[in-house]
């Protein structure tokens, strides 16, 4: 391990406030919820299309 | 010095490159997509889509819907990304969360260009290319030609811009069809002679704003009777324009009806609004702009009710003049 990795850090970088950690924690849940639909969305589409699910008409 | 302090000072943060943590909570990124404007524009897509000839798989017509709907909110995002110094000092517009600070210009042209990309690809592979084209158009026209140039440059803005807004019923025709039918085309029609009077009756209550914002808004450059004037001739237009999908035999006595007696209301509305005072134009405007979104949904309603209940047959006599 490098000597710059052993090394403490004593700065007490970015402390969220409060406020701040209730908004990350609603963008990581509507990011999450995203996630979820799109993948569900693209299984619910594959199924419908079988196997030619990227052939496609122009 | 060693490679290890080299490493040590190059790895050190610079002067102000720690952002301040961001304050935008989801609801600020829903905000940024413009739901109210993502709303009509699906329903607008879903009667192009519902009255397409043919059947489409409801799991692909939901497929393509969502699609359409976020590259309709990417185009609100780019737009309120480049906007953000115009809606700063509109009072309508002053708590986006551009302009109010929770969201950092460069997230919402970033969260715009990913919203924008996923939708066209994912619409294109799934569904098909054209109205992946479609869509792709609809977002650059409305967030650089619309956005980026027209709005600040001339007071035609809203008319050649509500183009933009007149494509989701043609492109939920092209998700289900392939093509492009005359039909979707008299719907992107409804959509295009429907914006002016309906954007130019807001604007002649808003025109402090636009003026301050400096928009060239047809009330600031040419004045209040000038819009009045305008937004009558438009009317005009839209009335008949309105009617014709019934007229050409592609929708049923109900929406025959609605779209006749919509359009003589547009109409009184707009000639009542042109021949008001200066005083009495502002509530006429407001009326104006309110029944303009009534007429607008109940017209692609009955579209939707006609086509659930079976209801086209009962056309007008001219009969379907283009099959």
């Amino acid at each position: 391990m490098s000597l710059v990795m052993d090394q403490e850090h004593t700065e007490p970088g970015i402390v969220l406030t409060a406020a701040q950690k209730r908004q990350r924690r609603s963008r990581s849940i509507a990011i999450a919820l995203a996630l979820f639909v799109f993948v569900a969305l693209i299984f619910a589409v594959t199924l419908v299309k079988g196997p030619g699910v990227l052939v496609r008409p122009l | 010095m060693s490679l290890v302090s080299e490493t040590a000072e190059l790895a050190a943060p610079l002067p102000g490159a720690c952002a301040e943590p961001s304050m935008a909570g989801a609801g600020d990124y829903l905000a940024l997509m413009k739901p109210r404007v993502m709303s009509l524009v699906v329903f607008t897509a879903l009667a192009g889509l519902a009255v397409a000839p043919g059947h489409m798989h409801p799991v692909l017509a939901f497929f393509a819907l969502t699609c359409i709907a976020v590259g309709a909110g990417a185009a609100g995002a780019l737009n309120m990304w480049y906007d953000a110094d115009i809606d700063a000092v509109m009072s309508r517009t002053a708590d986006r969360p551009v302009p109010a600070g929770r969201v950092k210009p460069g997230e919402a042209l970033a969260f715009g260009l990913v919203l924008a990309g996923f939708s066209i690809v994912f619409l294109g592979l799934m569904i098909n290319l054209l109205a992946a084209g479609l869509l792709a158009f609809t977002i650059f026209f409305y967030a650089v030609v619309y956005t980026m140039w027209l709005k600040r440059w001339t007071p035609q803005n809203i008319v050649i811009g509500g183009a933009a807004g007149a494509f989701p019923p043609m492109i939920g025709w092209a998700a289900a069809t392939g093509g492009i039918g005359l039909e979707s085309i008299l719907l992107f029609l409804v959509i295009f002679f429907w914006t002016p009077p309906h954007f130019w009756a807001l604007s002649l209550y808003r025109t402090d704003d636009y003026f301050r914002a400096n928009v060239p808004m047809l009330p600031v450059v040419a004045g209040s009777a000038e819009t009045r004037r305008q937004i009558l001739l438009y009317s005009l237009v839209l009335a008949p324009v309105g009617a014709t999908p019934w007229l050409l035999g592609y929708a049923g006595l109900a929406y025959g009806a609605f779209a006749v007696l919509g359009g003589a209301l547009m109409v009184a509305l707009a000639l009542q609004l042109y021949l008001a005072s200066e005083k009495t134009a502002e509530p006429s405007a407001k009326r104006l702009f309110a029944v303009s979104i009534v007429y607008l949904f109940v017209l692609f309603a009955a579209l939707l009710a006609e086509r659930a209940l079976g209801l086209q047959q009962f056309g007008i006599p001219f009969g379907r003049v283009f099959a």
